[in-house]
């Protein structure tokens, strides 16, 4: 506790230092809009992300990435191994002037893990919540479970009482026909508070004096403005418009570091990228599906020139994977990251052993507002498909227009990138993705494969509260994927953002989070 | 005058019920509507007690009939990708693209007039001749490739002007406002001259074939014969009387230029209506689509039933049918 | 052709002869008209050129931009043939997966000009049909069709053409909607253009069926409309050439503001809006070709077609030249 005192009291000089001056702004050109206020009532992690800088959990990542008290001053484990009791930080109030207590988590909990909530998976293990005093509360879990506060972390406390006086302790249905107010009103405990919101325009946070944290950071106002277009955010960050970007185009980053004025901040991100099959009986057209025979799906494997595109679509910026997790991620393990190299006469005569059909027709379902450059690398990886003798079919379309078709499986093979989060561990893949498609296990489990021995492994792994048993289990069960080659991992892909001279300090995470209140604005 | 006015008014409302048709045909046919609302996880009764609440079972002119009634009211229901009410949506909107539309109209006028002027008085004329091929390039040049070209030159390379966004608005009531701080003045530049290169060649064109007109009548060769010098019968006389064809031009292409700032709009990030509608294209956001559907053509009627009354209150020649088709879609 | 037989006799006969002759004196007028005019000229050879490489794409491009095995992506990026880097067979150089600029422009060209011809004819065919029909039968028939031409009218031109084609490629599936993208297109820009030609063909007709040949045909149950046809048809056709020719260029600009809004042709069978869409995501990376080159082409074909159109209109009219 020494070390943290010393922490924040450095933070706090900081601080004071910054506070003489004008006020500081932070415009950030992101590449989309969040899609709501509600966190609850929009899954998608990038929304998540944003609103982190409102809404907070009860703990939270910090600088270096490891757990540490948010919400919650402490907790532990009770005896029966599957209650958790948290006991909560005094002196919280939400922007509103509320008090922080223990009814506004359970409230919290109840709202995510409702029946309509598109949130509900990412606590998979929650079963109820309790109130035990006003400062404490306890949630009980499925089972033994070792992952809860990794999934806390992305949990954000609503306050109970603006919750019930505006409609809206369950999340958002659209169906209803009336908004919610959650949407486009909030109301948290973080370091910033929303000032106004304008759709696919602008949404301006301001810095939140009554924060329960002391502030690393010296800003008074974060501008979010999406800007879709790649080559107008550079534009505009060329312009000093904006004065960061979470979403710099690779092509351009030799432009951007010509700049005088511009630093661009490099690294390469967890998200590993893959492509995943069908393995349902039929194809979306209706014809015999092949991809259900390991050779087949090797033939397509085979097929890519993974280093062609490293080089030639990612520009030498992205890590070519072998692996399903990328290696900081625990659970990974060297010897399952080899990649076994193209070779188009050998995929050929796999998809002949598979007897797939000359010429054969599929979807390949991508996103073009999803990964880094990913309308190229499938344009790209079709093109490779296409000198095998096949004929993938191309559709590309925003993530709104595509994830109804994957998750329905009224396409055939499609992209996915997985990062883990917020869990940081390889079972977060394996439970998500891998595992067959029953109850919260395996909600992108798009393909519909099921491996029995895999769920088991994974299952194990999931109740296992030694590290390295539970590591060991885990490395099996990816062992098993990367051999049945479930998903063809491409590349963990680059990650740049790129801010002016105005912005002094902004570490970046290698989750592609940005965390402003660790950020410095001049002036 | 009231048979004529009475006639206008029912046909313009004849055509905005046609254009709800079209809107609620869309709404309720393409994409449906409880596919988008539920999650994944909805099972079947769900749907179908979804389905029933939201009157979907019901006949076709019931659901029309209750279209159009919420429709007048300005309900139009949620946005499926914002979950927000739509007409708040499109009504936080509506000042950016109306100001952006009134600017790139006030620039083709101040631009056009004057060309259209110089190109009759000295038909013929190298200079004549070539802002004639001037106006031809006008016309051909794709507005997204002038809005480019606009970025690259004067944002990407001069650094003058921003390329996206609107810079600061202020609020004045429910309108916001860019016109009032310099920065939303610059944001307005580039997207106002991107969106007027096509009007400023119709008004150059209509002013110049008014003129020549004008300038062939008695009225203009008389005054000539009095010793009214030539600027001045150029300038005020003959163009006095070309004013009113190109004033009821400028404001029938309001309507025009409020559906083509869309693609200025994509170009330059502008914050108004078009984008969201492009936006809700993408993303098959049927609600939002239907309303600005209506909205654009809601003013577009207007404005040509307005402009039709005018004429007719000038001029009760008009007043009868054949000429009223010519004159409302001229 | 039992009908033709009594126009040989009769005054109807002799209004076509007339007519003819009016054309011919008006081509030589034209012809001299055309030849006087140095810019007609200059559009209609640019315009030829386009068109015949366009047409013979598949002959003289080094590659078939759409073919998924050609392209190699080691060949990506490659700069214009008179820089350092640039290389043979590449021209005008290659896009971000190895795509002849070239050769994507020429085919991106046929698109652009087939989908902007056929919807200018499908227009016509309609706008004619329905016209003739309007004015021909009156009453309700009329009414009808004038007032769905009202309705169209009052919506903006691009406002219909991007809600048929996202509509439409929204409700068809995938395999479908790529094969379907060109047809659709067509159709998009068609539907509201048509009203333009029934409006002009109608006030043709209704002039044309009060006179008493018509009448006469039948009272004998000749089929009049095809006498009315080779009256009507003469006199409007002044004013739908220039029309027709000026929506030609507006079909063109149509399809591409189309594609580059992401409604219209999709990227691996792009037009020249598609390609100045992606194009326009490498504007800085110092990769300009892949915008420059299908923009300015764009820009030279709509810019022949409406000094053409333009041209014909003054030709035409004289009384705004």
């Amino acid at each position: 506790m020494t070390f943290r005192k010393i922490l924040l009291a450095s933070a706090a000089l900081t601080a004071l230092s910054g506070m003489a001056q004008a006020e500081t702004v932070l415009k950030w050109g992101a590449n989309r809009d969040i899609g709501s206020l509600d966190p609850y009532s929009y899954g998608d992690s990038f929304t998540i992300n944003v609103l982190n800088h409102v809404y907070e959990g009860l703990v939270r990542y910090n600088a270096d990435l490891k757990i540490e008290p948010a919400l919650a001053a402490s907790w532990e484990i009770l005896e029966d191994k599957v209650t958790w009791r948290f006991h909560l930080r005094e002196g919280v109030t939400f922007h509103n002037g509320n008090p922080f207590t223990a009814e506004d988590v359970v409230a919290s909990l109840e709202r995510v893990s409702d029946e309509t909530s598109p949130l509900k998976g990412n606590l998979p293990a929650y079963v109820s919540s309790a109130v035990v005093d006003p400062m404490t509360v306890d949630i009980t879990l499925n089972g033994t479970y070792p992952l809860l506060l990794n999934d806390l972390t992305n949990i954000h406390i609503f306050d109970r009482e603006w919750m019930v006086e505006h409609d809206s302790l369950l999340p958002t249905d659209i169906g209803s026909g009336t908004e919610g107010y959650a949407t486009y009103n909030a109301n948290g405990t973080g370091p910033f508070s929303v000032e106004s919101r304008q759709p696919d325009a602008k949404t301006v946070f301001v810095v939140n004096p009554d924060w329960w944290d002391v502030p690393q950071h010296n800003i008074d106002r974060i501008e979010l403005t999406p800007v879709t277009s790649a080559a107008t955010r550079v534009a505009a960050l060329l312009s000093g418009e904006i004065n960061f970007t979470n979403d710099a185009p690779v092509q351009d980053l030799p432009r951007l570091e010509a700049s005088p004025d511009v630093n661009v901040l490099e690294g390469v991100d967890l998200r590993t990228v893959m492509i995943g099959f069908p393995f349902r009986d039929t194809l979306a057209s209706g014809e015999p599906n092949p991809f259900k025979e390991r050779a087949a799906r090797e033939a397509l494997y085979r097929a890519i020139d993974l280093d062609l595109i490293q080089q030639k679509v990612m520009r030498g910026k992205s890590r070519t994977a072998g692996a399903t997790v990328a290696p900081p991620i625990p659970g990974y393990s060297e010897d399952l990251d080899t990649v076994p190299g193209a070779d188009p006469e050998a995929a050929k005569a796999l998809l002949a052993e598979a007897g797939v059909p000359e010429g054969l027709e599929f979807e390949f379902n991508c996103l073009s507002d999803g990964l880094v450059n990913e309308e190229q690398f499938c344009q790209a990886i079709a093109a490779m498909w296409s000198r095998i003798g096949l004929s993938p079919k191309l559709d590309v379309a925003p993530r709104a227009v595509q994830t109804p078709k994957r998750t329905q499986g009224k396409t055939d093979v499609y992209t996915l990138g997985w990062a883990t989060l917020p869990m940081l561990d390889a079972y977060s893949p394996l439970l998500q993705i891998f595992h067959s498609k029953v109850g919260n296990s395996g909600v992108f489990n798009w393909g519909g494969w099921s491996y029995p021995e895999l769920d088991a492994l994974i299952d194990a792994a999931g109740s296992e509260l030694d590290t390295e048993t539970r590591l060991d289990l885990e490395n099996q069960a990816l062992r098993m994927v990367k051999d049945e080659i479930i998903m063809i991992p491409l590349h963990q892909q680059p990650m740049a953002w790129a801010v002016t001279g105005e912005v002094t300090e902004m570490p970046l995470f290698p989750d592609n989070k940005p965390r402003l209140w660790y950020a410095q604005v001049a002036e | 005058m009231l048979a004529f006015l009475i006639k206008r008014t029912a046909n313009a409302v004849f055509v905005m019920l046609a254009v709800a048709l079209l809107a609620f045909v869309i709404f309720r046919f393409f994409g449906d509507p409880v596919e988008m609302m539920v999650n994944e996880q909805a099972t079947q009764a769900d749907r179908a007690e979804l389905r029933e609440r939201l009157g979907l079972n019901d006949s076709f002119a019931t659901q029309y009939l209750r279209f159009v009634t919420n429709a007048v009211q300005g309900d139009f229901g949620i946005s499926y990708r914002n979950q927000q009410d739509v007409m708040v949506l499109i009504g936080d909107r509506f000042p950016a693209t109306f100001e952006l539309v009134l600017v790139a109209t006030a620039i083709s006028l101040v631009v056009g007039i004057p060309l259209g002027v110089i190109t009759a008085v000295h038909r013929n004329s190298r200079l004549a001749n070539l802002l004639q091929l001037g106006s031809i390039v006008g016309v051909s040049l794709p507005s997204f490739v002038v809005g480019i070209m606009l970025i690259l030159a004067f944002s990407v390379s001069l650094g003058w002007l921003p390329a996206f966004g609107r810079g600061e608005t202020v609020d004045i009531g429910w309108w916001s406002t860019g016109l009032l701080t310099p920065s939303g003045r610059q944001a307005l530049v580039l997207p106002a001259i991107s969106l007027s290169t096509f009007q400023i060649t119709l008004v150059m064109r209509l002013v110049r074939a008014e003129m020549l007109e004008v300038l062939r009548s008695d009225y203009v060769k008389f005054a000539r014969a009095r010793g009214v010098p030539a600027p001045r019968l150029h300038w005020v006389h003959a163009l006095r009387n070309c004013l009113m064809p190109v004033i009821t031009l400028t404001g029938m292409q309001i309507g025009n230029l409020i559906a083509f700032a869309l693609v200025t709009e994509t170009v330059f990030q502008w914050p108004g209506m078009g984008l969201l509608f492009i936006q809700a294209v993408t993303f098959v956001d049927i609600p939002v689509m239907a309303a600005y559907l209506m909205l654009v053509s809601f003013i577009f009627v207007l404005l040509n039933t307005l402009v039709d009354i005018a004429y007719a209150w000038v001029d009760p020649r008009l007043r009868d049918d054949t000429a009223k088709a010519g004159g409302a879609n001229g | 052709m039992a009908e033709i037989s009594p126009m040989r006799t009769d005054r109807p006969a002799l209004h076509r002869r007339l007519g003819l002759r009016l054309a011919a004196l008006r081509r030589g007028d034209l012809w001299h008209s055309f030849r006087s005019h140095p810019s007609a000229i200059f559009a209609a050879c640019l315009l030829a050129l386009v068109a015949l490489s366009a047409l013979l794409a598949p002959l003289i491009t080094p590659q078939d931009p759409y073919d998924l095995a050609a392209l190699e992506l080691w060949n990506a990026e490659i700069p214009p043939i008179w820089t350092p880097q640039g290389q043979a067979p590449y021209l005008l150089g290659t896009d971000t997966q190895g795509r002849d600029i070239l050769s994507a422009i020429l085919y991106g060209s046929r698109i652009s000009l087939v989908i902007g011809f056929a919807s200018v004819l499908v227009a016509l065919a309609v706008g004619l049909t329905l016209g003739l029909i309007a004015g021909y039968f009156g009453g309700w028939i009329d009414n009808v069709i004038m007032r769905v031409g009202d309705v169209l009218l009052s919506m903006p031109f691009i406002l219909i053409a991007i809600l048929i084609s996202a509509m439409a490629s929204a409700a068809l599936p995938t395999g479908l909607k790529e094969v379907l993208a060109a047809p659709i297109l067509i159709v998009a820009i068609a539907v509201p253009s048509w009203v333009q030609y029934a409006r002009t063909i109608r006030a043709s007709a209704m002039v044309e069926r009060k006179k008493e040949y018509v009448q006469a045909a039948r009272l004998i149950r000749v089929k009049a409309w095809r006498i009315m046809l080779h009256h009507i048809l003469p006199n409007c056709l002044t004013p739908i050439m220039v029309a027709a020719t000026l929506n030609f260029g507006l079909a063109i600009l149509s399809e591409a503001t189309l594609s580059f809004l992401g409604v219209g042709m999709p990227p691996d069978q792009p037009s020249l809006g598609t390609l100045i869409r992606v194009g326009n995501q490498y504007l800085f990376s110092g990769l300009w070709w892949i915008v420059v080159f299908p923009a300015i082409q764009l820009c030279l074909i709509v810019l022949s077609v409406n000094m053409i159109g333009d041209w014909l209109r003054d030709a035409l009219n004289p009384k705004l030249r």
